[in-house]
């Protein structure tokens, strides 16, 4: 199975990357600056590797992966305080970050530039090792303060990356643009994917709100991009049924649930459109993706997850672990597939650790199977979020608030958190307090004034009697 | 209020914001606030404010404080 790091190589004169700037780079340009970044670093180091949609962040990427070392992917917007605790739990030998951001780092020797971008040696000495097969490290949540991340092995990756290229069909003529974070799974899947067939990506911070955006996928003729449920909502209101996109051929949808109406309307828009629209599901645990819904049954199937990827397995478990065989019947969803990562990571020593799922992913979203054996998520174990694609867990985000001096309780869905909180003059401290040091954005939650929260005797919280009762925090 | 009275009013809740924030240097990402998903939630406030359903290129055209002003006025909002 061939990987999209050294196998790349055979692309050469293949356009690899557009800058924003409009600079372009060939593989075999991509390959050496690499190369140049890699051969900087101690063979199976940790690297912070500080990205966002640039070529720096690329190449630095791609460097680490061909030299074995190995990478935590944070994006550069990355809150401050929780930079540092990742610092502190796992002290990385190497930080490669923007030139801009150094200011924190004057203990540190400076040991490469290439453009804007600067190979840091970090003063930390404690010695660790780390896994042979551990390939990069990603967060979870990305801004509720947990340094937990998840270990992917490079067969996870390298097999994770042929399966998306499959499905989709990918070829070298195919041009992506950014529309994620490269530090977010589903923004890595799309830059592993297209690199390993050659293909091109256009590299930009711009989003779908700005003019440039849609400059960019004209003038490159993009072929495709990829979007949270958010990104739909967006497309929608744009009216992306009235533009005109000639080079467009496939949007993909991921990271979270994109509800049947929504689901049928853009696979109609894109029929029509002569665009292929792939709904996909999957999570940071099993690398990036599980499954996806063929286009053609994007409108008779509409809010369904679809089918598992080339090579991975799903089924159903009821709550005794015994396997589900009816459809149409409730369970948590498990998967199997080479892409189920090794596991977790909270600090530095758990580098070393192997491979704690043996390919086998209990997902923690409750599903059911149609009688063709289409799954349909219809809810989930845990109690998170995603807010914009980001996971949002509510006991840490209420343990957070409680910390702050804030009683509250918090519930909802997906785009939609519900902060409840007793004290009524604390209501705008609390909004405040949850955009500034959660990363999540005011059109994301709503507060809502109760009297008192509902527990039972044990002091729990009675969560189902909290919806419908209370005042809008104003 | 009048409509600058209504235009301030809504970029101060959207994005938390006093009025000395609003001049030359508030853009588009020039704060946390307004992001994609920040400038979907000021454009919805906007159009519920002054009753109009804004064409995408003015969408993706509204770049700043200043600009928004301009572009509403192709919408019959006068300053």
């Amino acid at each position: 199975m061939k990987d999209f790091f050294s196998d790349i190589d055979i692309h050469s004169d293949a356009l690899a990357l557009i800058a924003e700037d409009s600079e372009r780079i060939s593989y075999a340009k991509l390959l050496l600056a690499a190369d140049d970044i890699g051969r900087h670093l101690d063979k199976r180091s940790l690297v912070f590797c500080i990205c966002g949609n640039d070529v720096e962040s690329v190449a630095g990427y791609i460097g680490f992966l061909r030299s074995r070392v190995v990478p935590i992917l944070i994006n550069a917007g990355i809150n401050n305080e929780l930079l540092q605790n990742l610092l502190r739990a796992y002290l990385p030998q190497y930080i490669w970050l923007p030139v801009n951001m150094i200011g924190a780092f004057s203990d540190c020797k400076q040991l490469y530039h290439y453009r804007n971008y600067v190979l840091l040696r970090t003063a930390f000495s404690t010695r660790y090792s780390i896994h042979d097969d551990l390939a990069l490290l990603l967060t979870t949540s990305g801004s509720t303060g947990s340094p937990k991340l998840v270990r992917q092995s490079y067969r996870n990756i390298i097999s994770n990356a042929n399966s998306i290229a499959r499905y989709l069909r990918l070829t070298t003529d195919d041009r992506a643009i950014t529309t994620m974070p490269m530090s977010y799974t589903y923004g890595l899947s799309v830059i592993n994917s297209h690199l390993l067939k050659g293909a091109s990506i256009v590299l930009t911070r711009k989003t779908l709100m700005e003019n440039k955006f849609w400059q960019l996928l004209k003038e490159y003729e993009v072929t495709t991009f990829g979007g949270v449920p958010y990104v739909y909502e967006m497309l929608r209101k744009l009216r992306f049924s009235r533009m005109e996109l000639p080079s467009l051929r496939t949007l993909t949808q991921a990271g979270g649930k994109l509800g049947a109406a929504l689901s049928a309307e853009f696979a109609t828009i894109c029929r029509d459109k002569g665009i292929r629209f792939f709904v996909m599901y999957g999570q940071t645990e099993a690398t990036a993706r599980m499954s996806y819904l063929p286009p053609e049954y994007g409108i008779s199937k509409a809010g369904s997850i679809g089918i598992a990827i080339p090579g991975g397995e799903f089924w159903l478990e009821d709550e005794n672990g015994g396997i589900i065989t009816q459809s149409d019947t409730a369970g948590e969803l498990i998967f199997k597939g080479e892409n189920v990562t090794m596991g977790y990571a909270q600090d530095y020593r758990d580098l070393s650790t192997g491979d704690d799922n043996g390919g086998i992913l209990k997902t923690g979203d409750i599903a059911k199977r149609d009688d063709e054996g289409f799954y349909y998520i219809v809810g989930r174990k845990k109690r998170f979020l995603k807010i914009f694609g980001n996971r949002v867990n509510l006991d840490e985000v209420e343990r957070l608030l409680i910390t702050a001096g804030y009683e509250c309780a918090c519930t909802g869905t997906d785009d939609n958190m519900v902060v409840f909180y007793t004290v009524q003059h604390d209501c705008t401290d609390i909004e405040h307090y949850i955009i500034e040091n959660m990363g999540i954005s005011k059109a994301g939650f709503a507060l809502v004034h109760i009297a008192e929260i509902p527990r039972n005797d044990s002091g729990k919280i009675l969560y189902s009697d909290l919806s419908g009762s209370g005042s809008p925090c104003v | 209020m009048n409509n600058k009275e209504k235009y301030t009013q809504v970029f101060m809740s959207c994005f938390s914001l006093e009025e000395s924030d609003l001049n030359d240097e508030l853009v588009y990402n020039s704060i946390s606030e307004w992001d994609s998903v920040g400038h979907m939630g000021l454009i919805a406030n906007l159009e519920d404010t002054f009753d109009i359903m804004m064409e995408t290129d003015d969408i993706i055209d509204f770049s700043s404080y200043h600009k928004g002003m301009e572009i509403l006025a192709k919408y019959g909002v006068q300053f």
